[in-house]
């Protein structure tokens, strides 16, 4: 029987000529992650473990971004214990603040999540890399201090669904509104355990930048991950920046899936997930008279280059209304200053917006936009949960940044398509 | 290895939230957290559950944050072991790494009732319900769990691996 990606993947760093779904394989890892909230955790792990190196200094990544640069003196005291660490044990990895991004953003630009590779962050977002054929998962702080002490971690194989994309995707409907669609068809646990596999023409069409959205809410889906198979683009992307050496794997043709579901895009509108569940997805036709009080474009979900084209897009030569916050967050240093070449950064002002460092920020109620008791806010995020942005009053309604950036300057939610002039 | 406890029985999709909620995540201290295990699902838990009894659950068992906390404070409490129907995928780790053995059968939960009597084959992964002559056969741990089962956790896992002495 054929093999998925995903296996083959796994079964290489197994040792293993293949691996069968269920099966639970101890793989050598390409490379571990933790941020400021889930590495300190490790570190005191790691201690406990008795380990005294790290396996090796450039296959661990240490990225403070949820609360950076650092809102209180508890926040503070977190990364210290990263930054020390980083420097006692020589992590070649380590961002600080003025070079670094929001963890997801800031990895494949840094050419550190390459195609082959297995890759496990102490993040649930760290799926992300499937879009650039990887395998890889989310995983608890105990396991990143095992895998930070030996390069190794355990995996139960996943079954894999296919889903398939056909036709071609409308202006204003791109990777955001495709995988809000998908988690709105399949519910929250529709994935649950299973690797995703995104496939099709339209998929063929997309940007990373589109694709790299999809995989980061694959875990939405309650998914172990999400990837396309690495095509030209891919490739291309992986060769200009690769940290180090790599071998695309491929699935086999007669590979086999649970299950598979096929979507016609062509007249598909840009989506909306309703609080407080992503699942709770509507089309944006049916979103109308949502007021809100903040739109919030950033993320490790939509806070790349071609994200924050598409807001500039809408924004250019509209003010944002008074009475509305519109913040925008560019996902890592790169992106801001590219940004700020292209002009964009000027367009966002002039429309009234704020613009700020890379940070998490307001994505998980960090700091630097909460939202108050009884507040809207439009995201390009990813949750949507209870207080996920601040009160538990509040409310988060995920969209594209195109959807952000018109409900902004139109004070609900709407298309782009009758905001951009 | 046998495990032998009685049975609590709990819905479905009971999250990381109300296994451990997040106004106790200022400690890390498994006792404290034993304290509170459960409290917002069923608030005399904490205090009544025996040592080695089970938790019954249904679908979707630990979902919401990746908390190591969660299956932390159920494992100090003195729970033996989580029969579901289905587990959120972190947490199913989580539990693997701390060493809270847990199995996947619908059958079994759908069979065991409150207080009933479990008896669990770990090398096998049969459950059996000795008052009521049943035995469910679930998908045994694969030998690599049971070995960090076994050991107490990934942390001695890791330890014995290094040549260090187990904590
Ligand atoms: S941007 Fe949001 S979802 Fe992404 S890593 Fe940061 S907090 Fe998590």
């Amino acid at each position: 029987m054929g093999q998925t990606m995903v296996q083959k993947i796994l079964a290489r760093g197994a040792g293993k000529k293949s691996v069968e779904p269920g099966e639970i394989v101890n793989t050598k890892i390409d490379l571990c992650l933790g941020n400021d909230i889930t590495a300190p955790v490790a570190i005191s792990e790691f201690n406990r473990m008795g380990a005294e190196t790290v396996f090796n200094t450039s296959r661990v990544a240490l990225v403070p971004d949820h609360f950076t640069p650092n809102k209180d003196i508890n926040t503070a005291k977190q990364v210290q214990i990263m930054r020390e660490f980083a420097e006692k044990h020589r992590i070649k990895y380590y961002y600080e603040i003025g070079k670094m991004g929001v963890e997801h953003a800031l990895l494949p630009e840094e050419g550190l999540a390459l195609p082959g590779e297995i890759i496990i962050g102490a993040d649930s977002h760290t799926c992300t890399y499937g879009a650039l054929g990887a395998f890889a998962t989310g995983v608890g702080s105990t396991d990143l201090a095992a895998a930070m002490a030996l390069g190794e971690a355990w995996f139960k194989v996943p079954p894999a669904i296919k889903f398939e994309y056909n036709g071609k995707l409308p202006q204003w409907v791109g990777g955001k509104d495709l995988i809000l669609y998908t988690i709105g068809e399949i519910g929250v646990d529709g994935a649950l355990y299973r690797a995703m596999e995104f496939s099709g023409p339209a998929m063929e069409e997309m940007s990373l930048e589109g694709r790299l959205s999809m995989s980061n809410m694959a875990i939405e889906a309650g998914a172990k991950c999400g990837y396309m198979e690495p095509d030209g683009k891919v490739l291309e992307y992986a060769a200009s920046r690769a940290a180090r050496e790599y071998e695309p794997v491929y699935g086999d043709r007669d590979a086999e899936y649970e299950n598979t579901f096929r979507f016609e895009v062509s007249n598909l509108e840009p989506q909306v997930a309703f609080p407080h569940k992503p699942s709770n997805v509507k089309p944006v036709s049916k979103a109308q008279e949502v007021h809100i009080h903040q739109s919030v474009i950033g993320s490790c979900t939509n806070g790349r280059i071609e994200d924050l084209r598409q807001a500039a897009g809408v924004l250019r030569g509209n003010k944002v209304p008074p009475s509305l916050r519109l913040i925008v967050i560019p996902a890592t240093q790169e992106v801001y200053s590219q940004a700020l070449k292209e002009g964009l950064l000027e367009i966002f002002m002039e429309a009234g917006a704020a613009v700020s460092t890379p940070t998490c920020g307001p994505c998980l109620g960090g700091h630097m936009g909460i939202l108050a008791p009884g507040e809207k806010a439009v995201a390009t995020t990813n949750r949507n949960f209870v207080g996920r942005m601040g009160d538990p009053q509040s409310e988060v309604y995920l969209s594209s940044p195109a959807v952000a950036a018109a409900s902004a300057v139109a004070g609900y939610i709407i298309h782009p398509g009758e905001v951009a002039k | 290895m046998i495990l032998e406890g009685k049975a609590w029985i709990f819905g479905d999709d009971i999250d990381t939230d109300a296994i451990i909620p997040a106004r106790y995540l200022n400690t890390h201290d498994p006792e404290e957290l034993a304290r509170h295990c459960m409290e917002d699902a069923d608030p005399e838990f904490a205090s009544k559950v025996s040592r080695g009894d089970f938790i019954v659950a249904g679908k979707n068992f630990g979902c919401g944050s990746s908390r190591e906390h969660a299956p932390i404070s159920i494992k100090a409490a003195g729970v033996g072991g989580i029969i579901a129907v289905s587990f959120a995928r972190i947490f199913f780790r989580n539990a693997m790494n701390i060493g809270l053995p847990i199995w996947e059968c619908p059958e079994a939960v759908q069979a065991i009732q409150k207080g009933d009597s479990i008896k669990v084959d770990v090398e096998k992964g049969a459950i059996e319900l000795p008052q009521k002559g049943y035995t469910f056969q679930a998908t045994p741990l694969p030998e690599f769990i049971q070995q960090l089962i076994v050991n107490g956790g990934l942390v001695n896992y890791v330890r014995l691996k290094l040549g260090k002495e187990a904590l």
